[in-house]
């Protein structure tokens, strides 16, 4: 084997290679901050970082927590609103004219803006949390399905009828199958927007998550507790998204080849 | 088996109406072998999805063993020029779609159904790759599996559009002398489309030419070569060369500078 096919198709190198390149990221800002000389209160370095973090790690993991569950349960309300959507707009041309014009003009409202709307509506618990994040969900979840249970080959769907298949048969056999690799797709995009969906809900009404660890880091100045929550963040939304990247591989696994 | 009296078939295209069958007549006998030959374009794969049932003719009347065709049918199976698997499915669940889809077995016949899986796919030589997904066999072997699925309920009735146009020279040869094997074998009624003239001179009882635009019968051709054929040596060389000479000639005949125009497009 030679070393470049070893580093685009081992096992080892998969896990190995985006762990270098965390490493590498980290020493880059760890030698800014001594080559620059930049003060601890404007840029720490990774160690002030860690530091801050083993200081309090109960409780940072609490709050990691608290926007964790109001990700994974916007994502999954996503999931459960946006499929049944899809299929309306594949099924029915007039359901997608109707709902497109509708969906692209949520999408394109920039969702701080909402935030405040959704804290006078339902409050400062969890729910303004949970629907920032399906909002921002919801959209790349519908198209992709949308596309994916379109993209059905002809002549699948002429075998299905050759075979005499119900509609139902032809769906759950075929069209949810097939969609399967562009849903996931969606599905990927959708998680890494809805982390950053839950922490701009927490940065306007909330008492925990770490949105509002780093509005409340901010506003006492505290720039390396700020950075241990968006470390924190980053490996949520880093783990989220690999632990899809894994669901994919097991459930789909002649998806890998074919694409 | 089928009988086809009148059938013809107008489709709305975008450019107004196209006429793309018209006052087709044939009677296709149980166990023949019946091959539609034409240019592209003629109508060859429409009249195999009217036999289907796939597409209600515009005119006309169209019998399967008897009956009036109204949809789909059970014993009849349709083979397509692409393998059409569906790729997150074994080899061997592929080829138990029609089964699946079906329903309304016992466990017993399913199991029975499973056996009859394995020995065509013996059958057809890929006896070892029942597990196998799709992405792992060549076209060829796809095609195969293609065959077993399209024999798998031992319909009386094979419909198959060009099934061997999308592979190499040498696994269609093989692949027709086994369609040849299997027909003697399982006594099926076979319509086959191909745009081969050996193809169609080896295989067939028959050979249908249709002339395009409007698709018509120009012609029905007796092949009276005893089976089974092949187009290497053989006692019967002549009078293949002739037969496909004259089928040359009745597909060059319509070739003529009006169409070509229509043909590039
Ligand atoms: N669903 C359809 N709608 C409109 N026109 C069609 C449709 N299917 C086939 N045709 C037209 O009918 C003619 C015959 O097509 P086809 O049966 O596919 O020919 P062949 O298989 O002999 O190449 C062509 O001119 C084609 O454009
Ligand atoms: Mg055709």
């Amino acid at each position: 084997m030679t070393t470049r096919s070893w580093l685009t198709h081992s096992r080892t190198a998969a896990v190995l290679l985006p762990a270098i390149g965390l490493i590498l990221a980290l020493a880059l800002w760890w030698l800014a901050t001594i080559v620059f000389s930049i003060d601890s209160y404007l840029l720490p370095d990774p160690g002030d970082v860690l530091v801050t973090f083993l200081d309090q790690p109960g409780y940072l993991l609490k709050e990691t927590g608290v926007s964790l569950v109001e990700t994974l349960e916007g994502f999954l309300l996503a999931i459960v609103v946006g499929v049944p959507v899809a299929l309306l707009i594949v099924r029915s041309v007039i359901v997608e004219r109707l709902l497109y014009p509708l969906l692209l003009g949520i999408n394109a409202i920039p969702k701080i803006a909402i935030a405040p709307l959704l804290v006078v509506w339902f409050g400062f618990g969890q729910w303004p949390k949970v629907l920032m994040v399906l909002l921002v969900c919801f959209f790349p979840i519908v198209i992709s399905t949308a596309s994916g249970m379109k993209s059905t080959p002809v002549e699948l769907v002429e075998l299905l009828k050759s075979l005499n298949a119900s509609k139902t048969q032809e769906f759950f056999k075929l069209r949810l199958r097939y969609a399967m690799p562009q849903i996931f797709t969606g599905l990927k995009v959708a998680i890494s927007l809805a982390v950053i969906g839950s922490v701009i809900a927490e940065f306007v009404g909330a008492t925990s998550g770490l949105g509002y660890v780093i509005t409340q880091s901010g506003a006492s100045a505290d720039t390396s507790l700020a950075f241990a929550a968006i470390t924190l963040l980053s490996i949520m939304a880093i783990l989220l998204f690999y632990a899809l990247v894994l669901l994919e591989h097991l459930l789909l696994p002649w998806a890998q080849e074919t694409r | 088996m089928i009988r086809l009296d009148g059938v013809g078939q107008v489709f709305d295209g975008r450019a107004g109406e196209v006429r793309a069958l018209e006052e087709i007549g044939l009677h296709v006998q149980e166990n023949e072998f019946v091959t539609l030959i034409g240019r592209s374009g003629c109508g060859k794969s429409t009249l195999l999805r009217l036999i289907a049932g796939l597409l209600p003719p515009t005119s006309g009347r169209i019998e399967v063993a008897g009956e009036a065709v109204s949809g789909p049918r059970r014993d009849v199976s349709f083979m397509f020029q692409r393998p059409a698997l569906l790729p997150w499915r074994s080899v061997v669940s592929n080829v138990m779609l029609p089964v699946e889809i079906s329903g309304g077995d016992s466990e017993r016949g399913k199991a029975q159904y499973r056996d009859r899986a394995h020995e065509l796919l013996e059958l057809v030589g890929l006896k070892g790759f029942e597990r196998r997904l799709p992405h792992e066999l060549s076209g060829g072997m796809q095609q195969r599996v293609s065959l077993c699925r399209s024999l798998i309920r031992r319909p009386k009735v094979m419909l198959m559009d060009e099934p061997f146009s999308a592979l190499d020279a040498l696994t269609r040869t093989e692949l027709s002398a086994e369609l040849q094997r299997i027909q003697m074998e399982l006594a099926t009624t076979i319509v086959f489309v191909t745009h081969s003239i050996e193809e169609a001179v080896v295989l067939s009882d028959r050979v249908v030419v249709l002339t395009p635009r409007p698709g018509r019968l120009r012609e029905i051709v007796e092949i009276d070569i005893p089976r089974p054929r092949s187009l290497g040596q053989n006692a019967h060389l002549t009078e293949v060369a002739q037969i496909s000479g004259h089928l040359h000639g009745l597909l060059s005949e319509q070739e003529r500078p009006v169409d070509l125009p229509e043909a590039r497009r």
